[in-house]
């Protein structure tokens, strides 16, 4: 089992490498258009609201609110039979968007929406890393 | 200022309505399953099929093949996408193609095959951005809002138990439906979770059949062989800026049933309180809640509270998916529920007629919200 990870991996779409690059280096990023400042993820061709396509990657804090969470009894991928029930998270960054994520460690002791959470990140793989939420 | 598509109120009609038996037929193609809904459609308004000069095909794969299956010729075509919300879309796209002349009669045809042919709604089926985290499935997206839902109303499963419970009662009135066993709300929750906080039986069918509509002017219509039901209103609105998790809104879609809402009442010059009958798109019996809300039928946050006590049963105060829906009589992605619309305006429901059913209202909240009102004519 050395080194095989069998579940999906992100797809390549070439907007979103930067963030699977820097996660990889422990840095969670959102895209941030340079010419009207909004924030905005998953990250696209050209800036939703003013279409320019002059866009940077911007680290954020890491610090988010817990808006809802879900657990998973079933398994869409074989990969994830010996997982469930798994948990899913949603989160809204203290920027501003809104991102899906795991519970790093579980569903929290008194788990509510509006509680506050902190980025952890999970090197699952050589080549990839999850980061996934905590309660702050 | 008056609202030019109001122009289009009661201007056009359904004729003819048909569908198939609904299951598992894996020795049926989704092209003999569209052939005999429009087969029965046709029988239906007793139209000459040679007379229809309009295509709409969804979820049929290519229209060329519908086409040349029923020997037709159209000058006017659709194909559109296999997704729920097409259905609404579909008689709003055929109400304005007849309006314009653009066809004279319109032949709508949705086939299903999930059912035999094993579909996945999740995981390699349907690939997302958020896969590596293992989120997927519309069924999680709308455990996601559901959950918001609790969190913010203090909604609780019992309540959203009896949407399932309302159907599946109107479900075993009802000859073609696919689930007749009775259900009680304890059923439902002890039904296996799927993903939590929905289980089971909140969750639509995945079945096998067909539907047909028939649309003309309501002026060609009454040479048919039925009395015409009339599209007197219709309201429309998308929400695609918060596509990202797809199948979710972190307000459920409520602005965007409003105004579709709205529209289609100021065009009908109704209001929810006429409404003898809703037929809610049910792929998650969470989306009826928020189609609840988002209609006015009460205060946003309060649905839960509302269906509490079988509101949504026939003879509760607002009758709802008298067909059964997609939660127990076949997941025909709201086109099944369009043409039920129709029965109950004809009177022919039987057992779950509605009594002096006069006005029924469609909705579907989703990333395509739309509304219909049809009214007898």
């Amino acid at each position: 089992m050395l080194g095989h990870y069998d579940k999906p991996l992100p797809s390549d779409d070439p907007d979103a490498r930067p963030f699977w690059q820097r996660a990889r280096e422990h840095r969670l990023a959102v895209q941030r258009c340079d010419a009207c400042g909004d924030r905005h993820f998953p990250p696209g061709p050209i800036c939703p609201a003013c279409l320019s396509d002059r866009q940077s990657w911007e680290d954020v804090s890491g610090r988010a609110t817990l808006l809802s969470w879900v657990l998973f009894h079933r398994a869409y991928w074989v990969s994830f039979r010996d997982d469930v029930p798994y948990d899913a998270c949603l989160v809204q960054l203290e920027e501003g968007p809104i991102l899906i994520s795991n519970f790093a460690g579980g569903i929290p002791d008194g788990v509510r929406a509006g509680m506050p959470l902190k980025v952890v990140f999970d090197d699952v793989a050589p080549e990839l890393t999850l980061p996934r939420f905590a309660p702050a | 200022m008056t609202n030019p598509l109001h122009a289009l109120k009661n201007q056009i009609a359904v004729v003819g309505v048909g569908n198939t038996a609904y299951g598992s037929f894996p020795d049926v193609s989704d092209y003999g399953l569209g052939a005999q809904a429009f087969r029965s459609a046709i029988e239906d308004c007793g139209l000459d099929k040679n007379q229809i000069d309009g295509l709409v095909c969804c979820r049929v794969p290519y229209y060329a093949r519908m086409g040349e299956i029923l020997g037709l010729d159209p000058r006017w075509t659709l194909q559109m996408p296999p997704h729920g919300r097409m259905s609404g879309i579909s008689i709003v796209e055929a109400a304005l193609a007849l309006q314009t002349g653009a066809a004279n009669y319109v032949a709508l045809i949705y086939a299903n095959i999930g059912r035999s042919r094993r579909v996945n709604y999740g995981g390699e089926d349907s690939a997302a951005f958020w896969d590596p985290w293992g989120f997927t499935s519309p069924g999680a997206a709308h455990a996601m809002m559901f959950r918001m839902h609790m969190e913010r109303y203090g909604t609780t499963t019992r309540q959203l138990a009896e949407v399932s419970v309302a159907f599946r009662r109107h479900a075993m009135l009802q000859p073609d439906a696919v689930m007749k066993s009775p259900m009680t709300i304890d059923d439902h929750e002890a039904s296996r979770p799927i993903v939590e906080p929905l289980r089971l039986f909140d969750y639509c069918l995945i079945n096998d059949g067909a539907v047909c509509l028939i649309l003309t002017t309501a002026e060609r219509a009454r040479d048919l062989r039925k009395p015409p039901v009339l599209i007197s209103g219709f309201g429309a609105r998308d929400a695609f800026r918060r596509s990202a998790i797809p199948n979710f809104d972190p307000d459920f879609w409520y602005a965007e049933t409003r105004d579709a809402g709205a529209q289609a009442y100021a065009m009908a010059g109704v209001g929810p309180s006429d409404i003898d009958a809703l037929m809610c798109y049910d792929n998650f019996s969470p989306t009826v809640l928020f189609s609840l809300e988002g209609l006015g039928f009460c205060e946003q946050g309060e649905a839960g509270a509302f269906v509490e006590g079988g509101t949504l049963q026939l003879g509760g105060k607002l009758p709802t998916n008298t067909d059964g829906g997609h939660l127990s009589n076949s997941y025909m992605q709201g086109w099944a529920l369009n043409v039920e619309a129709v029965r109950q305006l004809r009177g022919e429901c039987g057992d779950r007629q509605v009594p002096d059913c006069e006005i029924v209202q469609y909705v579907a909240t989703a990333p395509c919200t739309r509304s219909i009102i049809y009214t007898r004519g």
